[in-house]
């Protein structure tokens, strides 16, 4: 007994863990994925009757905002995000004074939460009391920035706030790239008269590839997650106008109390994200074992 | 004099460096320092904004002056925020919730950082037929969007009378814990010889012997990396807490939302700053004093598997 014990103790341990993820990953998608294919409107039903949520769900105009919104947003914030955290990471690698104080100040953002970060930009993007008034305080009294209250460009003040938030911690993982280059080729390059500019186009830039895929997929990633920052920033609004996938989920569940429409929208984002994840993780897997 | 004392070292220090490349060498330098400065700025204001802001009154904050230092330092924003804002229909402030997230991220981190250890360590030097599929399925549940199980979630929690309730927050979030804090230490153990492990096998320790007596004294920075990074991410989840809590038992960030959109009565910015401020403190102090782990979390459970 004991042996046998001593022998499996390792599956022992594991099972319980196991057995959750397979329930509340695996049976839990399987569930959702099963009512996308029903009638489900205010409580579940169980016989399937094809894909008529995904058709609905496919003609509801709210539905292509949100799906807009998200490559519009995730566009915009990885691309942004990136060049920032670069350009952040190259001026910081300069040998700079007070380095240290610099990086916490780039990085506090990443430890707020997304509720803080979209109360605090409210604040200042609202056009009463916030940017706009301060610069016609100082006499362009015609001066506007209303992009918060403007459906056709309040999804770009979620990018700002986003782009704040996650700037900081694309500048932590491109610097820490930078500081594992091998300092015998840059020696090499400077010492062969190459300019400072072409050493980062030609040899330190294009050694951070692996970085710069990282930080496409994890960037993406929150992209897609996004929940929280548009519902303290806008709530959606005006009107739908920066609903996203996750807010339309969350609504249909919590507040329409249609199961079917949340159901099929929730596996609509899970597809976006394992046909990014995926094959990410499949590369990484395989650069593992080379 | 002292000008041309400096020019001097200068010239000394750069050699023959002809005396126009010295020149745009340190215009590069400023304008590099005046960049990085505005850039810091930027990342300031929003934080300087809700300071000011919380310690105004709503007099002060109507005549304008986003910027501008407050004239009067009141704090009493802060005490309103703290015991009295209306979240909702109840009007005693965030202490309630703030206590609620304390309740919850406890025994949360404790339960996922745990399992997490033993599943690390079984995964990684105990390997059996099967353990790398395990692995491989557990980590895909880092990367799954959570709007795919609320429902189920829902549904269950109402079976087992957890609705509402902060027992089963925690339990949602020790479960969806649990693939973030294996990877961790799994990954972290991955560093320790297997030798080290076969060793002790013959010399008959046990499974639990070697974990307690080799790896747990081996574990303290991956342990603070795994609870900074869990505390992090229970404490600022909305999600689980808007979906999973009812009036009582909302965690501060679903109050807070609250306190922001309550309909009723003035709005006072001030108040809502001071709020905003209290849910950020716990993160951000914790990144303040422990920064660098924060840093090794933020990495580790973002870039790999």
């Amino acid at each position: 007994m004991v042996d046998y014990l001593q022998k499996h103790i390792s599956k022992i341990v594991i099972a319980p863990s196991f057995v959750a993820i397979l329930v509340f990953v695996y049976g839990f998608i399987g569930w959702t994925i099963y009512i996308s294919f029903t009638k489900s409107k205010l409580l579940p039903k169980y016989d399937l009757v094809g894909t008529i949520q995904y058709e609905k769900l496919f003609t509801t105009p709210r539905w292509d905002v949100a799906l807009n919104n998200l490559f519009i947003f995730t566009a915009l914030f990885v691309v942004i995000a990136i060049v920032i955290g670069l350009l952040l990471a190259i001026m910081l690698d300069q040998k700079i004074r007070a380095e240290g104080v610099l990086r916490t100040v780039f990085l506090y953002p990443m430890a707020i939460s997304f509720i803080v970060t979209g109360t605090a930009w409210k604040w200042i993007l609202n056009p009463e009391n916030g940017i706009e008034a301060v610069v016609r305080s100082w006499g362009f009294d015609s001066f506007r920035f209303d992009w918060l209250i403007n459906s056709e460009m309040a999804i770009y003040t979620v990018v700002i706030a986003a782009v704040w938030q996650a700037s900081g911690f694309v500048m932590a993982l491109f610097l820490a790239g930078l500081r594992s280059v091998d300092q015998e080729i840059i020696k090499a390059a400077m010492v062969d008269g190459i300019s400072t500019p072409r050493i980062y186009s030609g040899i330190i830039i294009p050694s951070l590839a692996p970085i710069f895929l990282s930080a496409v997929i994890v960037l993406a990633h929150l992209s897609i997650k996004a929940f929280d920052l548009v519902i303290a920033l806008t709530g959606g609004g005006p009107g739908y106008s920066t609903d996203l996938p996750a807010t339309y989920m969350y609504t249909m569940a919590f507040s329409r109390g249609n199961v079917g429409q949340a159901a099929s929208s929730a596996v609509v984002m899970l597809t976006i994200v394992v046909a990014v994840i995926v094959p990410y993780l499949y590369s990484e897997m395989r650069a593992r074992h080379d | 004099m002292t000008n041309l004392t400096m020019t001097n070292i200068t010239v000394q220090y750069s050699g023959n460096k002809p005396k126009k490349l010295r020149f745009w060498h340190k215009a590069a330098r400023y304008s590099l320092y005046i960049l990085l400065i505005l850039f810091a700025l930027f990342y300031i204001m929003p934080l300087f904004v809700m300071v000011i802001t919380s310690l105004k009154s709503l007099d002060e904050i109507h005549q304008g002056g986003l910027l501008n230092l407050p004239e009067n330092i009141t704090f009493e924003p802060w005490f309103v925020a703290w015991s009295s804002a209306c979240a909702g229909v109840s009007c005693n402030g965030l202490k309630g919730f703030f206590f609620n997230s304390v309740l919850l991220v406890v025994p949360a981190v404790f339960i996922a950082t745990l399992i997490g250890a033993i599943n690390g360590y079984a995964l990684m030097h105990w390997r059996f037929k099967g353990s790398e599929i395990i692995f491989a399925l557990l980590l895909f549940g880092c990367f799954i969007p959570f709007q795919i199980v609320l429902l189920p979630m829902a549904i269950l929690l109402g079976k087992m009378h957890l609705s509402g309730s902060i027992t089963g927050l925690i339990m949602v979030h020790a479960i969806y814990g649990i693939p973030f804090t294996t990877m961790f230490f799994r990954n972290y153990y991955m560093t320790i010889p297997v030798e080290l492990v076969k060793a002790a096998k013959i010399d008959g320790a046990g499974f639990f012997r070697i974990f307690f007596s080799i790896f747990l004294p081996l574990s303290p920075p991956i342990i603070v990396v795994t609870i900074i990074w869990e505390f992090t991410n229970i404490w600022n989840d909305f999600l689980f807490g808007i979906s999973f809590s009812a009036a009582g038992t909302q965690p501060i960030t679903v109050a807070l939302n609250n306190i922001v959109n309550s309909t009723t009565g003035v709005k006072e910015y001030n108040v809502d700053m001071a709020a905003a401020i209290i849910a950020a403190l716990p993160t951000l102090l914790v990144y303040i004093f422990a920064g660098k782990y924060f840093i090794r979390g933020l990495s580790a459970g973002s870039v790999k598997g």
